[in-house]
């Protein structure tokens, strides 16, 4: 069946709380509302208010709470309206939540999704266009994904209320309504920290996750077309834990390597990928690893601006260029 | 143009003290409608979050502000800055992400401050201004002047924790802040009731150490009832204040937003009760002849938005690498390396 990516988290949800009547779904306007951009839509004539919770503008008391229910083995799903309002969570995020297990000898879990629209092109502005993943990416005990396709849109976020750790699922909303795919019905999950080769190539890789996969391939598919160059693009999917092997294998395999995503450059994901590659597949490198990614700024409204510092089809093409000539 | 200052002392003063909130009421709802409409012609993009209906709490709340005092408005109070005599096209240039905006296009809507005229801007992240405008205050204390911070926040807002850590401090140090509620009764779609278990924000001042003060905001004068002695106490060392005013949003939540959470029925009461219109019923029994006095204001607005369009329309787009400015003080080349196209 078709789904838009927006329907496949919809779908996962529905499918979820009815499967295990511990899930439960909580944030600012997801009940009556159905959630900002309509992503947990008819949950609560579904499951009723118990389950879907509509709660003040808390997000700190968001994710706490969220916390101390998956505890008590409850499996919270939590919405932050727009990944952007992150930040106002992060304490519980980082020391409560991710030093959950650690803190009690293994004897204690938390089995939390914290969800929320991230990503930038639809002149959000400064704070409705974040990519956050970055500042979580580097802390260990939580999970981070960030799915590019309808299919990993619903099979990812299955699999992140199954888990037994907190797992931060960012959704790209340039997304929600754009992306189409015929998904199978019913039940089916995607592997958290497994990345999916989503184009095969000899020449050059392009490793990218999230809203940036879509336009890689388009670059890809241009580039093959038009100089002949044959391109791997490879889907992180998961960003913490990064899918080692697939990152070394594409390395190995093409021998250039280009990193693209729509977080800033500067301590982004990118960085980690990069020095994976230059500690452990040097020798096979035919050139630099480069990366292109958001300008080191922030995400400027102005649409000339907003323009300027994402990566997009044609920035990507020309990277291809310009590391295909090495 | 002027800001809103105006002193109430002389004879005849006081008339013309109101005919110029009336004419500030007029230019805010005026612009609030054209924003409106440049949203629906793609004008201006992004989230566009509509203060039509709450301009009687603006004016009230500003009228009394003085030179060097502070304010941080929220997103639905583009009043304020036009009543601290921020130029009109320059905040219609900002909310296109134009040059010739307070944020020179980087950033949308009411972000963007001017500090020349007290405004300070604010993040998306809502109650997020509430500890800024303390530090403003304890500014105003430390250096011992006669100056006061005044922060907006709507009754969703109250239920971050920055505000309780901003008013818990600002009653510890009795320092000169008010804070002021807009209880438009809802955040987003979720009502009062969802979102507190009392009725009244203001009775949280309690709590703090200091006072709460409940009013209608679609009430001009019972506004400046409140916030004049209340602001001129905080003045002159009485600590902190929290005013809070009852009103209503008249748009949905943002300009997407069909608002279908409330009734029509709840609308209608509330634009029966409209702070301009409730205005206009008062100066007509003080005898001021209001057709008249509407037709020359309604006038003066139109003029006014045409030139702050037309000045926003030719202002040019940011220059692109204006992007990697403004960071830091001095540019700083080693953390631009994010540039590669
Ligand atoms: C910390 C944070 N969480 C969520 C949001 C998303 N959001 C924007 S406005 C809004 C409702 C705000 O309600 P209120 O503070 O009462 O102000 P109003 O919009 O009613 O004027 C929400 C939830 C936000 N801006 N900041």
């Amino acid at each position: 069946m078709e789904v838009t990516y927006l329907k496949a988290i919809n779908e996962a949800l529905h499918e979820e709380m009815g499967r295990d009547e511990n899930v439960f779904v909580m944030g600012e306007d997801v009940a009556e509302l159905g959630g900002a951009f309509k992503v947990t839509e008819g949950l609560l004539d579904a499951f009723g208010p118990d389950r879907v919770i509509d709660t003040p503008i808390s997000e700190s008391l968001i994710v706490g709470a969220g916390i101390g229910a998956a505890m008590l083995g409850m499996r919270p799903v939590v919405e932050m309206q727009f990944a952007d309002f992150i930040s106002c969570a992060f304490d519980q995020i980082v020391n409560m939540a991710a030093t959950l297990r650690f803190r009690h000898g293994g004897r204690a879990c938390c089995p939390l999704v914290i969800r929320g629209p991230s990503g930038a092109g639809i002149h959000g502005a400064i704070f409705h266009s974040q990519n956050p993943e970055a500042w979580f990416t580097r802390v260990p005990g939580l999970k981070v994904v960030a799915p590019a396709t309808p299919y990993d849109a619903k099979g990812l976020l299955k699999s992140a209320i199954r888990d037994d750790d907190p797992v931060l699922y960012f959704e790209h909303k340039r997304l929600y309504r754009s992306l189409k795919e015929d998904i199978p019905e019913g039940d089916f999950t995607v592997p958290i920290g497994v990345a999916e080769v989503r184009h095969e190539g000899r020449d050059l890789s392009i490793i990218t996750y999230g809203g940036t996969v879509g336009q890689s391939l388009d670059a890809a598919r241009i580039v093959e077309k038009a100089d002949g160059v044959s391109i791997e693009v490879v889907d992180l999917r998961t960003l913490l834990p990064l899918d080692r092997e697939a990152i070394l294998a594409t390395a190995k395999k093409t021998g250039k390597v280009l990193i693209v995503h729509e977080d800033r450059l500067t301590g982004g994901i990118g960085g980690e990928v990069a020095a994976l590659i230059a500690e452990h597949a040097f020798e096979y490198l035919d050139g630099p690893i480069m990366r292109l990614a958001m300008w080191d700024t922030h995400n400027a409204f102005s649409p000339p601006l907003e323009e300027a510092i994402l990566p997009n089809t044609n920035k990507i093409v020309e990277a291809i260029k310009r590391l295909a000539s090495y | 143009m002027a800001d809103a200052t105006v002193v109430a002392s002389e004879p005849g003063a006081q008339v013309e003290y109101e005919l110029q909130l009336y004419y500030w009421m007029k230019l805010i709802r005026g612009f609030e409608e054209r924003v409106s409409r440049l949203h629906r012609q793609n004008k201006i993009l992004g989230g566009v979050y509509s203060g039509a209906g709450q301009e009687g709490l603006i004016a009230g709340i500003c009228a009394p502000l003085q030179q060097g005092d502070v304010v941080l408005p929220l997103h639905r109070d583009l009043g304020v800055f036009l009543m601290r005599g921020v130029d009109p096209g320059v905040l219609m240039a900002q909310l296109m992400g134009k040059e010739g905006g307070l944020s020179r296009g980087k950033d949308s809507f009411l972000h963007g401050g001017d500090l020349s005229r007290g405004v300070f801007g604010s993040t998306s992240m809502l109650g997020s201004s509430l500890p800024v405008a303390v530090g403003a205050a304890l500014k105003f204390q430390i250096k011992k002047e006669k100056n006061i911070a005044v922060a907006f926040f709507g009754e969703g807002a109250a239920s971050r924790g920055d505000v309780h850590e901003a008013m818990n401090f600002a009653g510890v140090r009795k320092l000169p802040v008010v804070f002021v509620c807009e209880n438009n009764r809802y955040a987003y779609s979720t009502p009062l009731e969802k979102q507190m278990a009392i009725d009244d924000v203001a009775d949280r001042a309690a709590a703090y150490g200091f006072k709460g003060y409940v009013c209608s905001g679609n009430d001009l004068l019972a506004v400046l009832d409140v916030a004049e002695p209340v602001l001129a106490r905080t003045r002159e060392g009485g600590g902190p204040a929290l005013i809070e005013c009852k009103t209503y949003r008249y748009h949905g939540h943002s300009e997407h937003d069909p608002a279908l959470y409330r009734s029509k029925e709840e609308l209608l009461k509330w634009e029966s009760r409209d702070p301009i219109q409730r205005f206009e019923f008062y100066l007509e029994k003080k005898g001021q002849d209001v057709k008249r006095l509407r037709e020359q204001i309604d006038e003066k607005v139109r003029a006014i938005l045409q030139q702050a369009v037309e000045f926003a329309e030719n202002s040019p787009w940011p220059e692109v690498n204006s992007v990697l400015d403004d960071l830091y003080a001095t540019p700083t080349p080693g953390m631009l390396n994010g540039r590669r196209s």
